[in-house]
């Protein structure tokens, strides 16, 4: 596939210039290819001034610390796990929609991941098995949303809440212990280390390349962000609105079903609450992301950037050489600022 | 004479026992702009969706290039080249303009990723085609960015993309200034040099007057009267004779033309 989509990567700022300079019809107020790079990603940089900004005040208050490669490599351990599902949710919140059955469906698939692992299959059946899981579960909550013509945020609240206290009855608070996993081939090639750096980040960045991709160049975003952005229209112009707000969820499903098998290759262990921890700093880094809440529009980049910045903010806080009591703190200062950054950063139109 | 692309027979409509159209005739030319007038209620609407297919007529026939069609429906309307433009609602205003030329429509290569350089050139040719140019947007600029006319522009570029032979332009001026308006009747001329059809519907007796080739006047369900450009020597004129339509007995008489004018606008 990579071969038919490399020219099409570097085309809008290009393809804009020439289009203009050639004809002298269409000439683009920003018709300097970095203006238009940064007008066009004006949210992901936005974000990303946010990140270097609190890492700068976080190195500065201890410098010594963010020197030592551990505190970078606990990050990179666990940020891939957020990262499988930040990506999605930016997908469903451009759609104008909100999925917090996320937690759940990480833990149900990881469920299904380890019982298949613990019955003694190839752990790679226990992958596909999740994320078939994902996929069902994602689609039950669309359903459930589009078709029940639900609330996002209510219905998936309950199926959040449903689902896991399914678990929890079944399993009866126990958790499941994978042995054998690290001796897999599944294991050294999601969850091992390379030259030190936890492979996981590397699945995780190309997750977000293929997704970014999806949302920027391929008709599925496309689709997503004029639902988004205004359904009565997309549905005249013969686009299947339902279809494409239940694809999203069902996106989010196999998001959530690599992030709940990932976090449980990490630990070798599955636990009932797997994935619960999830909720809260996933959502705040879509938003942190600079994806607004009213749909249309959104970036996947900055989500990514979004997810870094959320899971520095704990690290970071400790290791500057405050105590534990501050991170919350920092975590709603954080989102604050972002808010009113992009506030003022975003044109909005409607 | 010019080909007749569409052709309404004596269309009548009825919710109930209430008449919303009784025994309509209209047709439209190839190359041709009509302009439909009429006042609240007086039937347009109606009209529209039965152009559409979205609404079935009661009674009456529908002839495409002269041949009756049955099973009158919104694929059959399509297929027909019928593309309704709606005043609002119909633009995605955070998206490019290209993005939504191609709503629904996106020009997809290998598993449906997008042909990004074929979409803009593809959009810059229609933008081209209607003479819409600018020198401060592109086909990359955010549709909330433009004008409400240029809006309707990017509306109308998309039906031209959608194939259509008739587009059907619902009361396109109505919230727009005088240079938006002049924007709006630039493309409607350059979509009719092209060969495409217009019906523009409106009750700004002045606007439609100065754009269409043949004028009909609906009221109350009927037709009250067609007229071709050369019969009809003024927009008074036809506000007159729509005065005199709806307030039979001469009360037009009563009143100067200014204030008649005024309740026309």
């Amino acid at each position: 596939m990579s071969k038919t989509m490399e020219p099409d990567l570097h085309e809008p700022a290009a393809g804009i210039s020439r289009q203009g300079g050639s004809q002298n019809e269409w000439k683009h107020p920003s018709d300097h290819w970095m203006r238009g790079f940064i007008l066009d990603n004006r949210a992901s940089l936005g974000t990303l001034g946010v990140f270097i900004v609190m890492m700068a005040v976080f190195m500065i208050a201890n410098p010594t610390v963010f020197t030592t490669w551990y505190l970078y490599s606990s990050v990179l351990t666990t940020l891939p796990v957020a990262l499988f599902v930040v990506v999605p949710l930016v997908f469903v919140v451009t759609c104008g929609e909100i999925d917090l059955s996320f937690p759940a469906t990480m833990g149900f698939a990881a469920w299904i991941f380890a019982l298949v692992v613990q019955a003694g299959y190839d752990p790679f059946l226990g992958i596909i098995a999740a994320i078939v899981t994902g996929m069902l579960l994602g689609f039950l909550v669309g359903s459930l949303v589009v078709y029940g013509g639900l609330s996002s945020l209510i219905a998936t609240l309950g199926m959040n809440f449903l689902l896991r206290g399914l678990i929890q009855i079944i399993n009866e608070g126990k958790s499941l212990a994978l042995t054998g996993l690290a001796d897999s081939w599944a294991y050294r090639i999601f969850s091992s280390q390379v030259l030190g750096i936890p492979v996981q980040i590397f699945w995780a960045v190309a997750f977000v390349v293929l997704s970014a991709m999806l949302y920027n160049r391929h008709r599925f975003g496309a689709q997503v962000k004029v639902v988004g952005d205004n359904p009565d229209s997309a549905q005249q112009m013969g686009i299947d609105v339902k279809r494409v707000r239940v694809k999203v969820f069902v996106f989010v499903g196999i998001g959530a079903a690599i992030a709940g098998t990932f976090s449980v290759m990490i630990n070798f262990t599955w636990w009932p609450t797997a994935g619960d921890g999830y909720l809260l700093p996933v959502l705040a880094s879509v938003f942190v992301g600079g994806t607004p809440t009213w749909g249309g529009i959104g970036t996947v980049a900055g989500g990514a950037i979004g997810a870094v910045t959320v899971s520095f903010i704990q690290t970071g806080v400790v290791a500057a050489g405050l105590s534990g009591f501050y991170v919350q703190f920092f975590n709603g200062l954080i989102i604050i600022l972002s808010l009113l950054g992009h506030k003022w950063n975003q044109a909005r139109y409607r | 004479m010019a080909e007749r692309l569409i052709e309404l027979r004596d269309i009548a409509k009825s919710y109930g026992h209430v008449y919303a159209l009784g025994g309509v005739n209209l047709s439209v030319d190839r190359g041709e702009v009509v302009g439909l007038i009429g006042d609240n209620g007086a039937g347009k609407s109606t009209l529209i969706k039965i152009l559409s297919g979205v609404v079935k007529p009661t009674s009456g026939d529908i002839l495409i290039r002269g041949k009756p069609v049955t099973g009158w429906n919104a694929a059959r309307s399509r297929e027909a080249g019928i593309e309704t433009v709606f005043q609002d609602r119909a633009l995605a205003v955070q998206q490019t303009i290209v993005r939504n030329i191609f709503m629904g429509r996106e020009l997809t290569g290998f598993l449906g990723w997008l042909k990004v350089s074929k979409e803009i050139e593809e959009a810059s040719r229609l933008m081209r085609e209607i003479g819409f140019t600018s020198k401060v947007f592109t086909p990359h600029s955010i549709v909330g960015q433009l004008s409400g006319g240029e809006r309707q522009g990017v509306a109308i570029a998309r039906a031209i993309y959608k194939q259509a032979e008739l587009i059907v332009l619902d009361e396109p001026t109505t919230a727009l200034s005088l240079t938006e308006t002049a924007k709006v009747f630039h493309f409607v001329r350059q979509v009719r040099a092209s060969g495409r059809s217009i019906l523009f519907i409106g009750h700004n007796i002045h606007h439609v007057f100065d754009i269409a080739d043949r004028f009909v006047v609906l009221d109350r369900g009927k037709v009250a009267l067609t007229a071709d450009r050369s019969e009809v020597k003024s927009a008074e004129d036809l506000i007159n004779f729509m005065e005199d339509v709806a307030h039979p007995g001469g009360l037009a008489g009563l009143h100067d033309t200014g204030a008649a004018e005024q309740r026309a606008r």
